[in-house]
């Protein structure tokens, strides 16, 4: 019985492996033919490479060429990125504290308001969004089309109503008395959120981060039509749309420009492995 | 700290969230909503918009292209659901089973949820295209594979297909999470004891598994279903819409998802007011959506 039953793991124990490689065949594919030359990619697309540094190589073509600036796209995408979670982190914390610990009819509204929003899907936005910026941009002479400014408060925009959903749920289970102490204590009411409040908050805190990350690294609509194209500012998901669409059939290329996309991804992902799954689940489930 | 009171420090921090929040989404949202009823164009309109009421949506609803895409997208989405819940489903009970490498399969699976779809949809172009059609086990069996007309992406079927499997890799990770908590919430007890009467593997996961995760379900099915509904990015990559079909003795793009489609009535055809108006058709299906779910939940929850 014992032996059918050690058998039987073994043997599920296999199926998974064997899922499991079937699973990432995709990631490995793009790790197998970003370094060959076009004619191997086609002679044999599951051959090994010649030359393993020939994907480094093909990396220095796309980073240094001075038409896509693929480099510089990468540093956008992180300056959107860190800019863009610090002001939602910061942005909703604050205004989900305010909201928990006002217990009136006003201040439910607002809070009814902005997660009613989260139904409203990005394409009945994208146009008007556009065309307001715009009015904006003649009107306070503030450009907010083809800049950070515009894209950073775009995000912001977009992230606060699942963020502050989150953040909201998270104090409403942080004891009052906390705040009364700090009251007594002579703190200042602003001072108690940055100094008691935020710093408890590190769980959600992590969590609304992973979201939203994820979301602005991959992003590609959004950029797309606040930083346009051929802009001097452009995410990655943009500049690897550009290439895929002036190499076409460069396959070597563009695997090496979608390596390089996924490459921050997958080493945060290593390393934060706990965190991020734990994130991105507990943020759906709510 | 009085409870009950808008002291300056409320507004103070509320101010930032609303500003960004009246910029980004009330602002164009009213404002889609009113140039849905006009003849917003992206043209210069020097006479200012015009009120043209229904127009926009009349036509949308009596245009083949548009009809096509919405039933596409419930086909798509349909197939969509169902692959992705039955592949996380399976990957959830395998890796809830004894495995010595689990935390590796759980990660590897979930993997694909990192990549951006814009990125997946190339990286499974590159296997629709150039992968499969050059294997050379494949290509010697069945030499038909590697011609142009017999690609995955080259008919409308398997190409839609071809979305599906793209984003069922994308996501089943994902709900297979989901599905893990659930499974490892069920009492062990309860497997205990079907153990003792002798209860087979596939007994216990009718009887044990499936009805005590049933709670599951309605989140992954919802969120399958909204996740699908509003497919973008792979769409564009992959396919971009193509190949062409014929549908109520008219040409047009044969994969084209509602969101592609809105999005290309506007910067395509240059129909900003009839895109915006399809989009509006895109919210009110999604609020309906939205509501049953939300219904369902109130249900649930009274039942327990």
């Amino acid at each position: 019985m014992k032996e059918i039953k050690r058998s039987s793991t073994i043997v599920t124990e296999i199926i998974t492996a064997f899922i499991f490689l079937i699973f990432l065949f995709p990631i490995f594919i793009v790790i197998l033919n970003a370094g060959k030359d076009p004619f191997s990619i086609t002679s044999n697309p599951l051959s090994l490479p010649k030359d393993w540094f020939q994907v480094f190589r093909n990396m220095k073509i796309i980073w240094l060429d001075p038409n896509l600036r693929y480099g510089s796209s990468f540093f956008a995408s992180i300056i959107v990125t860190v800019f863009s979670l610090l002001l939602i982190v910061l942005v909703s914390g604050q205004a989900a504290w305010v909201l928990v610990r006002t217990k009136t009819k006003l201040s439910q509204f607002i809070f009814f308001l902005f997660v009613a929003a989260m139904v409203i899907p990005f394409q009945i936005v994208m146009l008007p969004l556009v065309s307001w910026f715009r009015i904006v941009a003649k009107a306070t002479g503030f450009q907010l089309l083809r800049t950070y400014s515009g894209m950073i408060l775009s995000y912001v925009g977009f992230g606060l109503s699942l963020s502050l959903f989150m953040f909201h749920g998270f104090i409403k289970g942080i004891p009052y008395e906390l705040e009364e102490a700090a009251t007594i204590d002579g703190c200042a009411k602003w001072q108690i959120f940055y100094r008691i409040i935020f710093p408890l908050l590190k769980p959600i805190t992590a969590t609304v981060l992973v979201l939203n990350g994820i979301w602005i690294w991959n992003d590609y609509l959004l950029p797309l039509l606040i930083l346009g194209k051929g802009n001097k500012i452009q995410t990655v998901p943009l500049a690897v749309a550009n290439y895929a669409g002036a190499y076409v059939k460069q396959w070597d290329l563009i695997l090496t420009a979608v390596l390089l996309a996924m490459i921050p991804v997958i080493i945060l992902f290593l390393f934060l492995q706990r965190y991020i799954i734990k994130g991105m689940v507990s943020g759906s489930i709510k | 700290m009085n409870k009950g009171k808008h002291d300056p420090i409320f507004w103070l921090f509320l101010a930032p969230a609303i500003i960004a929040f009246l910029m980004v989404i009330i602002i164009p949202f009213l404002m889609g909503i009113f140039y849905s009823l006009t003849d917003w164009t992206s043209r210069p309109q020097p006479g200012g918009l015009q009120f043209v009421g229904l127009k926009n949506f009349i036509e949308s609803i009596q245009d083949p292209s548009f009809l096509y895409s919405f039933l596409l997208t419930f086909v798509y989405t349909f197939i969509n659901m169902l692959l992705i819940n039955i592949v996380a489903f399976g990957l959830a009970l395998l890796v809830t089973a004894k495995l010595k490498f689990k935390n590796i399969y759980r990660a590897g699976f979930f993997l694909p949820n990192l990549v951006g779809g814009l990125i997946l949809g190339y990286i499974w172009q590159f296997i629709f295209n150039i992968v499969i059609p050059n294997l050379p086990v494949l290509s010697t069996i069945y030499p038909a594979i590697a011609e142009p007309a017999n690609l995955m992406l080259a008919n409308r079927n398997s190409a839609v297909m071809a979305i599906v499997i793209a984003g069922s890799w994308q996501y089943s990770g994902y709900i297979m999470m989901i599905y893990i908590a659930a499974i490892l919430s069920v009492p062990e007890e309860l497997f205990e004891a079907a153990k003792i009467d002798g209860a087979s593997p596939f007994k216990k996961l009718l009887h044990i598994t499936i009805p005590m995760t049933a709670q599951a379900f309605t989140i992954t099915l919802f969120l399958t279903l909204v996740q699908s509904f509003k497919q973008f990015d792979v769409n564009v990559s992959l396919t971009g819409g193509g190949p062409s079909t014929q549908f109520m003795g008219k040409f047009m793009r044969g994969t084209e998802l509602l969101a592609l489609d809105i999005y290309n009535t506007a910067f395509t055809s240059n129909s900003l007011a009839q895109s915006q108006a399809r989009s509006v058709l895109f919210f009110v299906v999604l609020v309906v959506i939205s509501l049953i779910q939300v219904r369902q939940n109130k249900r649930k929850e009274i039942e327990l």
